[in-house]
């Protein structure tokens, strides 16, 4: 009974020695260490890993003033026809407001003559004529290719 | 059996036959019964799912030229015809679905596929898109009632991999679970053209759920 007492005081002596020094220094590891996990909590999930991300800041910027926004995500398979235009069930107004996409400039709601229309004109129909999905590919040829207001 | 026409003489062939149908056999052994009752149930049923099997293909969808120089040829340009990993999805495993009790009823809701098809109801392409919305919207209308079943065969939230989807889809997917939405609610026209006013089509189904 003795022996069992004093293994028992051993084992929660050598608990508190070994414990104590971890969480008094876990201020101080947090400067040098880092877990796998990084600095997000246990309780918290972590943010999704980076993968396939074609566009992390929104919109993309223009290379020139009168260039035709990218496409910051694919679209190979869209159909754009005579009996729809798939683009316009996000870029369209009102879905525009539901889907969070950025609406169709006003622009393409105008017919050759300058009238109003209420769906986009046909002039403006085929969207990848001027816009293009972007990648984030090596360039295909090299070239010396700067942003507008990159140049002096 | 004479006895019994004898006694009755009104009665008419079907009783005749029901009756007959009923009486206890003096010649057959039980055995005999049970074992020839057995194995034709085995060859009765094995020929009727063999038959539901036979239309139950993609070869058979597209007997019919409407399916074919339609919706057929418009599916071999997608993703669910030709992939990088070579899994195709054919006619059946989208609109037929694969539980018995609702396999059967597809099955039967089909004749009257059958009828028009003998009609010549779609029977040209001009006919068939005057015809698409109201037949895509009837598609659409079932995978919605059905929680997109057939989709599900295949592709389950449970089983998603957010991290390797594009970021916006990972986003509007952890949105639709959070919404109770199913795949049709805005996966329309991915394995055949849409037709015109689909976007119209789809707000009112949306709406008309909500």
């Amino acid at each position: 009974m003795k022996s069992i007492k004093s293994i028992l005081a051993a084992a929660l002596i050598s608990a508190v020695m070994t414990g104590l020094p971890v969480i008094g220094n876990v201020s101080a590891q947090d400067a040098e260490t880092w877990s796998l996990r990084g600095a997000i909590a246990l309780e918290d999930a972590a943010p999704l890993a980076d993968v396939k991300k074609q566009n992390t800041s929104g919109k993309l910027g223009r290379a020139y003033r009168q260039q035709p926004p990218l496409i910051p995500h694919r679209m190979e398979k869209y159909q754009i026809n005579s009996k729809i235009n798939q683009c316009l069930r996000c870029h369209d107004w009102p879905y525009s407001n539901e889907e969070g996409a950025p609406k169709v400039s006003e622009t393409h709601y105008f017919n050759r003559n300058g009238v109003a229309l209420d769906t986009v004109a046909g002039t403006r129909w085929f969207c990848t004529q001027c816009h293009v999905p972007q990648v984030q590919g090596r360039a295909l040829v090299r070239n010396k290719f700067r942003n507008a207001s990159e140049v002096e | 059996m004479s006895n019994n026409t004898e006694n009755n003489e009104n009665t008419g062939l079907i009783k005749l036959v029901w009756r007959w149908f009923w009486l206890p056999t003096a010649r057959f052994a039980l055995g005999t019964l049970l074992i020839v009752g057995f194995v034709s149930g085995i060859f009765f049923w094995g020929g009727f799912n063999w038959a539901m099997e036979a239309t139950n293909n993609e070869a058979f969808c597209i007997g019919c030229h409407e399916m074919e120089a339609n919706v057929y040829r418009e599916y071999k340009q997608t993703v669910h015809y030709n992939n990088r990993t070579g899994v195709r999805a054919t006619c059946p495993d989208c609109h037929v679905p694969k539980t018995w009790v609702h396999k059967i009823a597809r099955k039967i809701q089909a004749s009257n596929e059958l009828y028009h098809h003998f009609l010549g109801t779609v029977d040209t392409r001009e006919k068939f898109e005057a015809k698409r919305l109201k037949l895509a919207s009837n598609v659409w209308k079932v995978m919605k009632k059905t929680d997109s079943r057939e989709c599900r065969n295949c592709h389950n939230f449970d089983y998603m991999d957010f991290t390797v989807q594009e970021n916006r889809a990972s986003k509007r997917h952890a949105e639709a679970i959070d919404t109770g939405k199913t795949c049709i609610d805005c996966h329309k026209g991915i394995a055949h053209e849409l037709p015109e006013g689909a976007f119209d089509e789809e707000r009112k189904l949306n709406k008309a759920s909500e």
